[in-house]
């Protein structure tokens, strides 16, 4: 039985009604959305805000949407929605997929694309009841002062364990965020900071309102796509977990490739997660790829390539050394289900 | 001083339910501790297990970290709610038993209340659609084969339009 910490649990309807309540109680109210992250992490006593402000009832975070020249997805659109909706299954299948794979089936129910992009980082050393983790003298990211993954330093590595950000950042998706001195725009890419204590540039009085995709491959990259409206788009995903359902990724690639109409690669990106507190974003590729059509060579080299610079940490029970060499095999098998991709990538 | 007691308002299997609970009991803690709806089982408690499935509006959903408050206005049912109201089994739970597809039984409710959510939305579904549908919930001594047989036929039953095969056929026999 685990027991939550008392609270105070607000309702607001509109989104100013929530900024202001949680600028009421400084440092002791934290929004919660579909509460599968932060709820169990509240049992854990990882934190015991005296407020939650319920953001699910707020009508103008839900629904998802084409407008004009962006898919838009509401902070409180859940997973399942956003797995099933058509708009995003016809524009982006990995955004679907990645949707698809969080969690179980009731945890995406409730569970929801604001509250992915928020989610806490995670860590073997972290991610345990009170008991466990004082009786190892708490960690760095929580109570206490060493770091169990580094031993040296003063940085916390926990991961990002969040299926969708890696795919929204491939695409050039922007995250809108309504604070008590109002409201800005971020892309995804610049979201996320290389801090496991807290890894957004989101401050805990602001709210995610909407994430905005670019339809047009010329948004997701500046120079070499754009004007090319025939350019075809392709994205793939995927995920290394234990089990089929249920766990939280131990890796995760996202891949998002234009081709232009002879199939030579115009751009190409891939985001790697499951690693530090920040998705890693994959250099070196378009020196490898761009110009040349996606031949089982050049795959094979942009495998290579993403295996050089993922080091998967001990912030996890299951093997970095294993998972490490697992970072090529999914790269194959993204890029693989990129190319595989039908009508459906097609811009 | 903030209120340390609320009473929560419930609909829960149809009933209109009132309790006073502590304002940061989960709709777990509520169902069980406050309404004597024991049914819904307290497993990990933190939401990997699916023992403490239950229906939100239809929607399967973990009560054990759902703040009892999420659930105010909503259309609650737990697998109490899912026999009808002379005691006649539901065709899912009929087949569980015909089927063996329960063992110790601590998951059985969650997964009964998972069934019953996919064969309202998808009364026909495939072997697939039942293991997506299911994979949220955990079963440590049959193993699947059994439960999606089992849901296979209720399916089946529920699809012939026979009402009398529907529910309660086995009323007598099962106590
Ligand atoms: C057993 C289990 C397995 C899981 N597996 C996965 C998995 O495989 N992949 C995965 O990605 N996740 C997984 N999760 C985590 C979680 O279910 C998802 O990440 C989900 O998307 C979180 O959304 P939520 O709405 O429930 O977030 P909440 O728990 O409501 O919130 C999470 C955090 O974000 C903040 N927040 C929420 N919404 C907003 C907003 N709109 N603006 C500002 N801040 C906000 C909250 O304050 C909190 O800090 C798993 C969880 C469990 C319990
Ligand atoms: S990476 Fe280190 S500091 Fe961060 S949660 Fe793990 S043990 Fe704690």
């Amino acid at each position: 039985m685990l027991r939550l910490p008392p609270f105070q649990y607000h309702r607001p309807s509109q989104v100013e009604e929530a900024v202001e309540l949680l600028d009421r109680y400084p440092g002791d109210a934290m929004p919660v959305a579909g509460g599968t992250d932060l709820i169990p992490n509240m049992k854990h006593r990882l934190f015991t805000p005296g407020h939650l402000v319920a953001l699910k009832g707020i009508s103008h975070l839900h629904g998802i949407r084409v407008q004009g020249e962006e898919l838009t997805i509401g902070a409180c659109a859940s997973l399942t929605s956003v797995a099933q909706s058509r708009e995003v299954r016809t524009h982006f299948p990995a955004l679907a997929e990645a949707a698809g794979q969080v969690a179980g089936p009731q945890l995406r129910n409730a569970g929801t694309l604001g509250g992915n992009l928020c989610l806490d980082t995670r860590c073997t050393y972290y991610n345990q009841t009170e008991f466990w983790r004082r009786a190892l003298g708490y960690c760095l990211k929580k109570d206490g002062t060493v770091c169990h993954v580094t031993r040296v330093g003063r940085k916390c590595v926990a991961a990002h364990s969040a299926d969708t950000p890696p795919v929204l950042m491939t695409l050039g998706a922007q995250v809108e965020l309504v604070g008590p001195s109002g409201s800005r725009v971020l892309p995804v890419r610049e979201f996320f900071v290389a801090d496991g204590v807290w890894n957004s540039r989101r401050e805990p009085d602001e709210i995610v309102t909407r994430v905005r995709v670019p339809l047009q491959p010329k948004a997701f990259h500046g120079s070499e796509a754009s004007g090319e409206v025939s350019t075809r788009v392709r994205t793939g995903y995927a995920k290394l977990r234990q089990r089929g359902a249920i766990d939280f990724p131990l890796l995760t690639v996202a891949v998002a490739v234009a081709l232009a109409p002879d199939g030579t690669v115009t751009w190409v990106r891939g985001v790697v997660t499951g690693l530090g507190a920040r998705p890693r974003e994959l250099t070196g590729w378009e020196e490898i790829a761009v110009g040349e059509p996606l031949t089982p060579e050049v795959v094979e080299a942009l495998a290579e390539r993403a295996g050089q610079q993922c080091r998967p940490l001990e912030n996890m029970i299951q093997d970095p050394g294993w998972r490490g060499a697992m970072v090529p095999v999914y790269v194959r098998r993204a890029l693989g289900k990129a190319v595989k991709q039908g009508g459906g990538g097609s811009l | 001083m903030a209120p340390t007691h609320r009473i929560v308002r419930l609909t829960v299997n149809g009933d209109t339910r009132t309790a006073g609970v502590p304002v940061h009991y989960t709709l777990l803690e509520t169902l069980r501790y406050a309404m004597g709806l024991t049914g819904s089982k307290q497993g990990c408690d933190k939401g990997d297990c699916g023992a403490c499935t239950v229906l939100l509006n239809g929607e399967p959903r973990l009560s054990c970290i759902t703040p009892v408050w999420e659930a105010e206005g909503l259309d609650v049912v737990t697998v109490e709610g899912l026999a009808g109201p002379d005691g006649a089994l539901h065709p899912l739970q009929d087949e569980f038993d015909l089927h063996g597809a329960a063992q110790c039984g601590f998951c059985t409710p969650g997964i009964l209340c998972s069934a019953a959510g996919l064969l309202a939305r998808n009364p026909r579904p495939t072997r697939e659609e039942i293991r997506e549908a299911l994979s949220g919930n955990l079963c440590r001594c049959t193993g699947y084969t059994k439960i999606y047989e089992a849901v296979e036929a209720a399916a089946a039953r529920l699809g012939s339009g026979d009402a009398e095969r529907e529910r309660g056929e086995r009323k007598e026999g099962v106590s």
